[in-house]
């Protein structure tokens, strides 16, 4: 693996190896106009055709370094107990909130509809099916992966990355593959411990704020849910983790210019996964409703 | 026996940015060479193009027989045990001690019994000086410690080539003086290829057999010692001088109208400063890439400037070198290493920069 992009070219022309004279440096030529419209058009196609190939030629190399023996298992223990560390309490936190407000917001509106024995029924499909998912991702992008990224990151510029390759170590293999999985494989836990705590949060609520009762909050649990449902957001957790790894990682390997350059690294993490998470979520869901029908229908 | 580097017409550019291009040279096997340039000369980017961890736009990388820029991964990672590189900060894992470290490279790549590997390290601590650290941890011993604490970690599994970058950058001039003194007597006794890459004038002048100078995206020239320090060619001076007078300017370079007022004001770089003697291994003994003091301007009809090779004790080693050579070899023969002849310090041409 190298750090930069790299196309093979053709044999240049050898100069002697004493005496030449250095010659003069041309000044940087062109307009100010010129200069600034080719800046422009390096970052469009840096944006749009540059990064992008990069990371899915790390993702390639990733997929490659999996397949290497040994796999690392200490390094994922570690890392998997160090997400576990930073995701729990933040994820729980969260969650209850999240179970509540949905309770409240939804269960209004299903009094007014006069289905108010439907609470649990919505509260359980809302929460499993897309609030879990959501909040699972936001907890692994934002703490999981800029953890992540900052740890890779600073590795990288402490030139502990290089020196790693230098001895003949793919930090591919060494690094990103456990963590990658050690993401993945949180999420999933992230995932049913989002969907527990949000389902007590709304419980809570309903029972207490809104005057529902318990036991038709829990007899319509399975009204309209099904297991499917638990299975695309388990699936889902699980790609999210594999994408907040491969982009952390990315962007980590990819840090340069020192303490500012980690911190800018982290931050692009946050942004990008975020991104994907949403729009990797929508695909999900969307072809989970056209493949999988719904209760009843 | 160290291994041979023979780079063919590299160019290496970030975007639209040339670093370096047409660099062409060959760094002996078994000798020390040192690498200058002014900062930001792409010095550190041309060492990291010589391990594989970038990849040079053209050219050829030569270790041996193998051209590194198009080795597949599987035979780069097998090439690259041939080498041992220090890097700026000694680039030490930060969750392992410094046993641990020093202990890396076997671990991964050897099949030592944990006995093997403790004598080995404990032995290479020894070397760098470091004994009694091995439970410290990178982020709690000193700039200076870490630097040797990767050069031990570089050393670990004989590299057949060492290359270093900046060993002094944050060093103060002693514990450079005993870096160097460490690098020659590694030389001496593993007789692996070193490149240095460094910008003190001090250590360019007195340790290695050859220097390369980079200096406006091109090798200004490299060869060996004598025939850089005897240069005339103006880049070369100013830089090997530390001298604020010649094309070298505080931005760049300097442009016509600032060359034309130093001419002006009468400035020029004066007379050439005295090739200082070339620093020993600490026992004596002459290495194999050692060339005789004087060998290359003899050769090749060269004067060196006037007061060179002579030492603080005021000995010409042009003249003492084949008495020198001869008295440790009877030493060596006695059994004794060293014999009774002190190694040469470097003079005066060495010591005033």
């Amino acid at each position: 693996m190298t750090t930069d992009g790299f196309t093979p070219g053709g044999i240049g022309g050898s100069s002697p190896s004493g005496g030449s004279t250095p010659r003069r440096a041309r000044r940087a030529g062109g307009g100010g106009g010129g200069a600034a419209l080719r800046k422009i058009s390096d970052g469009a196609v840096n944006v749009a055709v540059k990064e992008p190939g990069r990371f899915f030629a790390l993702c390639l190399d990733t997929f490659r370094a999996i397949f290497r023996w040994p796999f690392q298992w200490r390094e994922f223990i570690e890392q998997s107990w160090f997400i576990v560390s930073v995701t729990v309490v933040p994820t729980m936190l969260v969650a209850i909130p999240f179970g509540g407000i949905l309770s409240l917001q939804v269960g209004g509106l299903i009094r007014q509809l006069g289905a108010q024995s439907y609470t649990g029924a919505t509260a359980v499909v809302a929460i499993v099916r897309e609030a879990s998912p959501l909040v699972t991702s936001l907890l692994v992008a934002g703490a999981a992966g800029s953890a992540m990224c900052a740890d890779i990151g600073s590795r990288k510029i402490r030139e502990e990355i290089d020196a790693m390759e230098v001895l003949g170590i793919n930090p591919l293999h060494r690094l990103v593959v456990p963590r990658m999985f050690a993401c993945a494989f949180i999420a999933l836990f992230l995932n049913g411990l989002v969907s527990v705590v949000g389902l007590v949060g709304g419980y809570v609520f309903n029972v207490m704020l809104q005057n529902g009762t318990p036991g038709a909050y829990l007899a319509s649990f399975n009204a309209i849910a099904q297991l499917p449902d638990l299975l695309q957001a388990e699936f889902k957790a699980f790609v999210f983790g594999i994408t907040a790894g491969l982009v952390a990682a990315y962007k980590g390997l990819n840090a340069k210019g020192g303490p500012k350059g980690v911190g800018d690294a982290v931050n692009q993490t946050v942004v990008i996964t975020f991104m994907l998470l949403f729009v990797e979520n929508f695909i999900i869901s969307t072809l989970y409703f056209q493949f999988v029908p719904s209760k009843g229908m | 026996m160290g291994v041979e580097i023979r780079v063919e017409g590299l160019t290496k550019s970030f975007g639209r940015q040339v670093i370096w291009q047409d660099v062409s040279l060959s760094i002996p096997a078994g000798e020390i060479s040192v690498l200058l340039g002014p900062s930001g000369t792409g010095k550190s980017v041309f060492l990291k193009s010589l391990v594989g961890l970038l990849k040079p736009d053209r050219g050829h990388i030569y270790i041996g027989d193998r051209d590194l820029p198009y080795l597949p991964e599987h035979q780069l990672y097998e090439t690259r045990k041939l080498f041992g590189v220090l890097f700026q900060d000694g680039a030490l894992f930060g969750s392992m001690n410094l046993f641990d470290n020093i202990a890396f490279p076997l671990r991964e790549h050897t099949r030592k019994t944990e006995a093997e590997v403790k004598r080995i390290v404990l032995e290479k601590m020894d070397l760098v000086g470091l004994m009694g650290a091995e439970g410290k941890l990178p982020g709690e011993i000193s700039g200076g410690m870490k630097k040797r604490a990767g050069l031990a970690r570089a050393l670990v599994l004989d590299p057949e080539i060492l290359l270093v970058d900046e060993p002094d950058s944050g060093l103060d001039p002693v514990r450079t003086a005993f870096l160097n003194q460490v690098f020659i007597d590694l030389n001496a006794q593993l007789d692996c290829t070193f490149l240095i890459v460094t910008h003190d004038i001090n250590t360019a002048r007195t340790v290695p057999d050859n220097i390369g100078l980079l200096y406006q995206r091109h090798l200004a020239m490299f060869g060996p010692r004598e025939m850089l320090l005897s240069s005339e060619e103006p880049v070369v001076r100013q830089f090997l001088n530390a001298s604020k007078v010649g094309p070298i300017g505080m931005s760049e370079e300097k442009d016509a109208s600032e060359l034309e007022a130093e001419a002006k004001m009468g400035l020029d770089s004066g007379k050439l400063p005295p090739i200082p003697p070339q620093q020993m291994p600490s026992n004596g003994l002459v290495r194999r890439g050692q060339h005789a003091p004087g060998a290359w301007c003899a050769a090749h009809g060269v004067t060196p400037p006037p007061g060179s090779f002579i030492d603080e004790l005021g000995r010409n080693w042009v003249d003492e070198w084949p008495r020198y050579v001869a008295s440790m070899q009877a030493g060596q023969a006695a059994g004794a290493p060293g014999g009774a002849f002190p190694p040469p310090a470097p003079g005066p041409g060495g010591a005033a920069y």
